[in-house]
């Protein structure tokens, strides 16, 4: 790993590449599983998630119908978060190429699928991006949702018209915003990112997005700032409507407070600022069994930018494939998959603390 | 006896002590719950009158609770900030005004 000795360029570094490209230890799924499963885990001081499960008789955790296909097309992105779960940035070159998204539409023109769902990365970065959302919005899904993370609307002049562009396609808007200050959305997501954002969600208010009685939808999605877990979606839903309005003029429609999962640059984060024990017992201590079954790895499947099937994006991000035969989205078969075993880790308990929490939002 | 009189990890034992009695135990943990309830006030509101209060009596349980509790909910530390200047107010406040007392107490005996 290149270090600087000059402690503000470290940190710069540390801010703007990958730990892909930082060469850190944590960009090893394999590591991050391993500490996910030894220390606390492994003392017992914690329960196993599959024990956990267990107590309530929902251990196998068993997939249901299909209902949303989340696709990932890559994980460039134009920012560098640092509680990101793709470990995404500007230095990744994972993209779904235009073979694979056909192979993707073959599917979604056969899916019973209620939901198409695309992320990244920022998928508007992968260079066939708008020819898929063309593609795929001939199919007529009930719900085709875009998770954009606002600054790639601002970030270069070839993509000031994503608005006009996600409007003629009906494309359901989904954006991050992990607060109504600037001071903690600049800290979490990277300075200026708090402006842009503004200025993202005023160009998508101005063709309709957002707007009450709007069908143009625009959900923003919280992720807390740091190692604590999201309080209540309606509350925040309330406080983040009533900021931006007064603040900026800003109307969205809902807000989806997800909890940050113990993987990646969350877990890099939570390990140096040494809160990952306590930020454990907090989800642990959560522990929810009525959002259990509701977790989003029970009717979605998530394909990642080389086409894999996995039980949600988290999975794709530990590597962590289906459990069934049907592998790759070539072979896709909902038949096959609805039952299969969900692929299970301790990083599982985010989303079946408090309220639970889906790309969606909470789930009880 | 451990050998500090407070250790972070209890806070996480809180509910232990309807162990040794149950029905008060109960009895106040549903209250406590209640009390947090959306009412008149928001729940957001009290649970920065909670970190005041938390300061006034100097419990660092609840400081660490009522702090995480705060982000949870999105309040940001200048409002969490302005909520001990509150308390610090009274407190300070609570002192001065019993220069009054002494200040009788003064000119009373004084000629």
């Amino acid at each position: 790993m290149p270090l600087n000795k000059n402690p503000e360029k470290e940190k710069e570094y540390m801010a703007t590449k990958s730990l892909l490209r930082r060469e850190s230890e944590l960009a090893n799924k394999k590591r991050q599983l391993e500490i996910l499963s030894n220390g606390i885990f492994q003392s017992g001081d914690l329960p196993k998630f599959a024990d956990k499960i267990a107590e309530s008789n929902q251990f196998p955790l068993k997939a249901k119908k299909i209902e949303i296909l989340q696709i990932n097309v890559g994980y460039m992105c134009n920012q560098v978060c640092s509680h990101c779960h793709v470990d995404a940035g500007p230095d990744r070159k994972e993209i779904m190429t235009k073979e694979t998204m056909q192979q993707c539409l073959e599917v979604i023109r056969t899916t019973g699928a209620h939901t198409l769902d695309l992320t990244g990365g920022a998928p508007e970065m992968n260079p066939n991006f708008r020819w898929f959302v063309e593609e795929a919005s001939k199919v007529g899904v009930k719900d085709f949702i875009v998770r954009s993370n606002l600054t790639i609307i601002r970030a270069n002049k070839k993509f000031h018209d994503l608005p006009e562009f996600f409007k003629k396609y009906n494309v359901h808007v989904v954006s991050s915003m992990p607060h109504w200050t600037r001071g903690k959305t600049d800290k979490q997501r990277g300075d200026g990112v708090f402006d842009k954002s503004i200025q993202a969600l005023k160009d998508l208010n101005a063709v309709g997005y957002g707007m009450p009685d709007s069908s143009l939808k625009l959900d923003l999605v919280y992720n807390p700032s740091g190692a604590f877990l999201p309080g209540d979606q309606a509350s925040l839903e309330k406080d983040f409507k009533k900021a931006l309005l007064e603040d900026f003029g800003i109307h969205f429609h809902n807000l989806f407070a997800i909890t940050n999962l113990p993987i990646s640059r969350f877990l890099d984060y939570l390990i140096a600022s040494e809160n990952y024990e306590d930020y454990m017992y907090s989800l642990v201590e959560a522990f929810n069994p009525s959002a259990v079954a509701n977790v989003m790895c029970t009717n979605t499947i998530s394909v990642s930018w080389d086409g894999y099937l996995y039980d949600c994006d988290f999975n794709q991000m530990l590597e962590l494939p289906v459990n069934s035969k049907v592998k790759h989205i070539s072979d896709y078969n909902e038949d096959l998959l609805e039952g299969r075993p969900i692929v299970i880790s301790q990083h599982c308990y985010g989303c079946t603390a408090g309220a639970g929490s889906s790309c969606q939002g909470s789930v009880t | 006896m451990s050998k500090t009189y407070y250790d972070p990890a209890d806070l996480k034992k809180f509910g232990k002590i309807s162990d040794w009695n149950e029905e008060l135990g109960a009895k106040f943990f549903d209250y406590y719950a209640k009390v947090f309830e959306e009412g008149h006030l928001t729940a957001r509101e009290k649970s920065l009158i909670a970190l005041a209060v938390a300061h006034t009596i100097q419990c660092p349980y609840c400081i660490d609770a009522y702090t995480g509790d705060g982000l949870q909910r999105g309040i940001t530390k200048e409002e969490m900030m302005e909520a001990l200047h509150v308390a610090g107010a009274i407190r300070g406040g609570a002192s001065l005004v019993h220069g009054v007392q002494m200040m009788n107490k003064v000119n009373k005996l004084e000629m």
